[in-house]
């Protein structure tokens, strides 16, 4: 009844290729852009903004990040935390280095600077595929986070071996430190995840998204029909790279303000993005959404149904959190391998025929 | 001999027998991976849980004391009776086995045939399931982990070597135990899958699943067997790494230390883990012994990462790995 491409005239090619060809999708898509730029940013509060949007905006940008790398390029990434790390590096270098430049340049540059770094670590898949390509990005991991503890240079010989932002603004607004608003955080996260929600959304519609979609589902396949797999899978890492070197810096300069690198970004970050990706489904930038929404949101639940309802200790409704995100993602993979978007989907084929589905 | 040749004897030496144990647990991957093309990344916290179990069951915890004690309000600690290791150890393999059923039962038969991305994330799940599982049981702190395997430096070792070139080499006494075990428990499971009826089938689900399903092998004994062999050598590995450095959450990171091991040996060749566990063990404490100081030191951590990195450049199949043939 509302969701149907019938009646929906196209008149000029623009309007064909648009990005949400469908009446109901572009509206929808308004509305949401609408209640996130105008109606949250009034009544966002500090508890919110720290405990939910904030981190669900940076992750969400990761899992678009991690989204193209693995689910339309189809080259599993175990080491998002280190890109993330890079990202943060980057953006602190930057901060300390030219402090009277806007943030809107310096987390763009940072992302750049990830995706090269993110490009080298992407050399072997040219050569290593599958899961021996998985655990050579667990490679990367572990020697980015290993070189930015042991190297001063890049934590500007702070004796604690931290990096912590400083006070930056965008056009007279704070956005990083201590004394930031809540909304402040809020604004700057929602434009860059925004903006490369819509540069993934476009990238992968494009020839370079069908090349990348080509190399997942096979690559010699892809390679005979012309596909130039080197240049497929690295744009895919450097891309890949961009935005989680985005989602890194804001990650560290809005989310953190001040990061140790073992523990901000070590392993179980790489793993909480790719169950992101996941439980989202691969190949959706609405999956990213949707599981960097579920993977925030259910430990903020989780804590508050064991200790603020059942007063249990905390230590023992950690250990029960562990069981429960363990066993939900199980359930979830049992139940529905291709994510949240594929919930979206079939819901979505429900509502075209709705009510009458014969 | 120069001082630093004999150093570097010894790094090698220690090497190798922390290899062995690098080995045991990359032998519970390769298993389950040959099996069931399952990368089973819950290796090193089913080790984890396994000790735990053992030390629970030796010192007589009860299970799950603190959930109850926060929930009625009692103070239960421990039965108050001490279960001798042997004893243990079997109750512990039996508690593995079932286990595995349940992992096989409740999990891995409803994601038959899913692609091997979904059945990883499945195990990395279930890796945070078990650890949950297990600090829930048997609480979270620190302990000791006592088989009456013999601990400290060996004197003889010690001694001859002091005699024959001047130096002393320090060798642990557990990590020869560790590489006695270790070869032990591989011969147990060449002779097993060589020359049983169970091994036998176990090897044709792992050439090819439908194949043997048509000959009238039961796939789903087969896994729980593969899955239940996985767990005793998780059990294994558990009480060696235990053994050595307490039982605690870290224990369950060595399945990390596994992974460079696999690539290196290729994930589907029982000799290439046992080699690939070798030369990574040597490789990094030699590293870290000649260019560590160089760099700042603790490069344990990734220089396993990077020589299977390399060396994976130049092999993609790993050591050992069935070549990889790809057709359209």
């Amino acid at each position: 009844m509302f969701y149907r491409e019938a009646g929906d005239f196209k008149v000029s090619y623009p309007e064909d290729s648009q990005t949400f060809p469908i009446k109901f999708d572009r509206y929808r898509y308004y509305l949401v852009l609408a209640v996130a730029y105008l109606v949250i940013p009034f009544f966002i509060n500090d508890y919110w903004a720290n405990a939910v949007f904030v981190p669900f905006l940076i992750y969400a940008t990761a899992a678009i990040g991690l989204n193209i790398l693995t689910g339309y390029c189809g080259q599993v990434s175990l080491g998002t935390g280190a890109f993330m790390a890079v990202g943060a590096y980057a953006v602190y270098k930057l901060m300390t280095a030219f402090p009277e430049v806007s943030m809107l340049i310096h987390v763009p540059l940072a992302g750049l600077v990830t995706a090269g770094v993110v490009a080298i670590f992407g050399l072997p898949s040219l050569r290593i595929k599958g899961f021996y390509l998985a655990v050579a990005t667990l490679a990367a991991q572990f020697f980015l986070v290993w070189l930015f503890n042991k190297v001063p240079w890049f934590y500007n010989y702070s004796a604690s071996g931290q990096i912590s932002s400083p006070e930056r603004s965008v056009f007279g607004i704070i956005v990083t430190g201590p004394n930031t608003e809540a909304w402040a955080k809020y604004m700057i996260c929602l434009i860059f995840v925004t903006l490369a929600a819509l540069i993934a959304r476009n990238l992968t519609r494009g020839s370079i998204g069908r090349k990348w979609m080509a190399i997942r589902d096979m690559d010699i396949a892809a390679e005979i029909i012309g596909v130039n797999p080197m240049m497929a899978k690295l744009t895919a890492f450097a891309v890949s790279g961009f935005f989680i070197g985005i989602a890194g810096a804001l990650f560290f300069s809005v989310y953190l303000g001040a990061a140790e690198v073992g523990e901000s970004f070590g392993i179980d970050k790489s793993f909480l993005v790719l169950f992101m990706v996941i439980i989202g489904g691969l190949g959706s930038i609405f999956g990213s959404f949707a599981g960097a929404a579920f993977m925030v949101l259910l430990p903020v639940f989780l804590k508050n149904v064991f200790v603020g309802m059942l007063g249990w200790p905390t230590d023992l409704a950690a250990h029960l959190q562990f069981i429960v995100s363990g066993g939900l993602i199980i359930v979830f993979l049992i139940l529905e391998p291709h994510g949240l978007a594929q919930l979206w989907r079939v819901a979505k084929e429900k509502l075209r025929l709705w009510p009458f589905p014969h | 001999m120069p001082e630093q040749f004999l150093f570097a004897m010894e790094v090698i030496l220690n090497g190798l027998m922390a290899g062995v144990l690098y080995a045991l647990v990359a032998l519970g991957f390769v298993l389950i991976f040959k099996a069931s093309g399952i990368f089973n990344y819950a290796q090193g916290v089913m080790a984890l849980f396994a000790a735990l179990t053992l030390v629970g069951i030796m010192d007589g915890q009860i299970p799950f004391s603190h959930i109850i004690n926060a929930t009625f309000g009692t103070e239960l600690h421990h039965f108050g009776w001490h279960v001798p290791a042997l004893l243990a150890i079997i109750l512990t393999a039996g508690v593995m086995v079932i286990f595995a059923w349940l992992v096989q039962r409740y999990i891995f038969r409803h994601l038959v045939n899913q692609e091997p991305i979904i059945l990883f994330m499945a195990t990395i799940g279930l890796a945070y399931f078990l650890e949950g599982v297990g600090d829930l049981m048997w609480g979270s702190d620190i302990k000791k982990l006592d088989v009456g395997l013999p601990q400290g430096i060996n004197e003889w070792i010690d001694v001859t070597t002091f005699e024959a070139f001047g130096y002393g080499f320090f060798i642990d006494n557990l990590d020869i135990s560790a590489t006695i075990v270790a070869v032990f428990l591989v011969a147990a499971l060449i002779i097993f899958s060589q020359y049983t009826k169970q091994g036998r089938a176990l090897r044709a689900v792992a050439d090819d699943h439908q194949a043997a399903l048509s000959v009238g092998i039961s796939l789903n004994f087969i896994w729980v067997l593969v899955w239940s062999i996985a767990g005793f050598v998780a059990l294994v590995a558990g009480i060696m790494w235990g053994a050595k450095s307490g039982v605690q959450f870290s224990l369950s990171l060595i399945a990390l230390k596994a992974l460079p091991v696999l690539m290196l040996g290729g994930f589907t060749s029982i000799p290439g883990a046992i080699v690939g566990g070798l030369i990574i063990g040597v490789g990094e404490k030699l590293f870290e012994f000649l260019i560590g100081p160089m760099v700042g030191g603790a490069t344990e951590n990734w220089f396993a990462y990077v020589l299977a990195l390399l060396f994976l450049v130049f092999r993609p199949q790993g050591l050992f790995g069935e070549k990889i043939i790809e057709r359209v």
